[in-house]
């Protein structure tokens, strides 16, 4: 670190979709560990190097309860919302890990493969469905968004019908724009699930929650608020992420023609590719922390009280582990990439994520060869730094 | 080659069984378990499934004892 430099301020709107912001090259070239501005003027460790974010997103010197005074805050919203009760990435362990067991086994590598043939009906659904509209179609509403919408309803036990409803909702909840925007839509989400849950109980159905419901609540293991917390979070995260995958993931290869061309001849590539996408696109880019004691690290001590920050779109573009970092490369083995986290909280849905891009971006481009935008690219609005990236919309024509 | 999987620490992120199919499989309860012969597989993808879990619940021995 430098003094004659200022600390960069996190975080920062992208210019290019699926590119980090300019102003974060400063990051890159002071890795591992460098410091940063938030958006309150307060200071904080922003984590750039990949085996040391490994190392320390592994740590659990660093907590990830925003209850505790001195936790992070990355804008004015989240500051707004940070001491309501959040399962599973708010908490640590051995909260954490109680909360974890109950649900991990249905997103086990074993039931994303029995998914498949639900997840490829309800993308196929969808691509009818547009198909028979379009074109011109936005590719974010008809189908990035309801596809992994639909998938997680069908898991969980949620009406799908409600969509409009917790969609909307969770939009006010990531992106505001007011931090009484996010209270308001955390009360009316809070209050559907409690209602969700009552129902449930006189009326058991098949979903996870119906489960949760009858074993978790009845043995005493979780009581409402937490059951509607743990509701709310799988539902959030089991549709917003994917669905900006899906959406970003289409505009950066319909960018990259000759590496979707690639993916068009060998569809074995896919894994691979998905893998990479997760890598390059790094949409939750910017994890946060709060260090509970002293740890040394990389020659520097992050003193207890710190914020700590990983950048994953730096993180993921280490040159040191993926040469050539910025483009877009099948062959590269770039299965280690922090995209999903790492240490405890790493991605409780990520097998389930993988096996919806695969067949999404795959049925997409299988069923329209002549997909392309309907507006010029950087005309299309996508999402602004301080949220989970994507598109805003993606105009597509065929 | 001897395989130890904490399962105290284990989270059930299922990464060992997607990097080594032929090694690791996830239990009932989403918890890593090793297949049978898994330890004799010889699978090169052994090492880089230990170094993918993302809590370093899986130890990797090349002797027991």
């Amino acid at each position: 670190m430098t003094d004659t430099t200022a600390p960069v301020a996190f975080p920062q709107s992208r210019t290019c979709p699926y590119h980090p912001p300019a102003a974060y090259d400063a990051l890159r070239t002071e890795r591992p560990l460098t410091r940063i501005t938030l958006f309150d003027g307060r200071g904080a460790w922003l984590v750039s190097g990949h085996a040391t974010a490994r190392a320390l997103l592994a740590d659990p010197r660093l907590s990830s309860n925003r209850d505790r005074p001195g936790f992070p805050v990355p804008n004015r919203r989240f500051a707004g919302i940070r001491n309501r009760r959040t399962a599973l990435l708010g908490v640590d362990d051995p909260e954490h890990r109680a909360q974890r067991r109950m649900v991990v086994g249905d997103f086990t590598l074993k039931r994303a493969v029995e998914l498949r043939p639900r997840i490829q009906q309800i993308v196929d659904e969808r691509l009818d469905a547009m198909i028979a509209e379009g074109p011109v179609a936005d590719l974010v509403s008809a189908f990035a968004l309801p596809v992994p919408s639909m998938v997680i309803c069908a898991l969980l036990g949620v009406p799908y019908a409600d969509h409009d409803f917790f969609e909307a909702q969770s939009r006010r909840l990531l992106r505001g724009p007011e931090a009484a925007d996010v209270l308001d839509a955390r009360d009316r989400l809070e209050t559907y699930f409690g209602e969700l849950i009552d129902r449930k109980q006189r009326a058991p159905g098949t979903g996870l929650l119906d489960d949760l419901v009858h074993r978790q609540l009845r043995e005493g293991d979780l009581d409402r608020e937490g059951l509607i917390a743990m509701a709310l979070i799988l539902l959030v995260a089991g549709h917003e992420t994917t669905a900006n995958m899906i959406s970003l993931g289409t505009f950066t290869l319909l960018q990259h023609p000759e590496k979707l061309a690639e993916l068009r001849a060998d569809p074995d590539l896919l894994p691979a590719a998905v893998e990479e996408l997760m890598r390059l696109l790094s949409i939750a880019d910017g994890m946060l922390r709060l260090a509970v004691e002293d740890i040394e690290v990389a020659g520097t001590t992050i003193r207890q009280g710190d914020g700590v920050v990983f950048a994953t779109s730096v993180i993921n573009r280490d040159e040191t582990v993926y040469p050539e970092p910025d483009t877009l490369d099948w062959s590269r083995p770039a299965r280690h990439h922090v995209a999903f986290g790492f240490g405890i909280h790493q991605c409780l849905g990520q097998n389930l994520a993988r096996a919806e891009l695969e067949i999404a971006l795959h049925s997409l481009f299988a069923r329209l060869p002549t997909l392309r935008l309907a507006a010029p690219a950087e005309e299309i609005p996508f999402k602004p730094g301080d949220t989970i990236q994507g598109m805003l919309e993606l105009p597509v024509t065929w | 080659m001897h395989i130890d999987i904490d399962k105290d620490v284990c989270i059930g992120a299922g990464q060992c069984a997607l990097t080594a199919p032929d090694v690791f499989t996830q239990d009932d309860d989403g918890y890593s378990a090793l297949l049978p012969g898994g330890e004799s597989s010889g699978s090169p993808l052994l090492r880089e499934a230990a170094r993918a879990c993302p809590v370093s619940a899986i130890t990797v021995s090349e002797t027991v004892g």
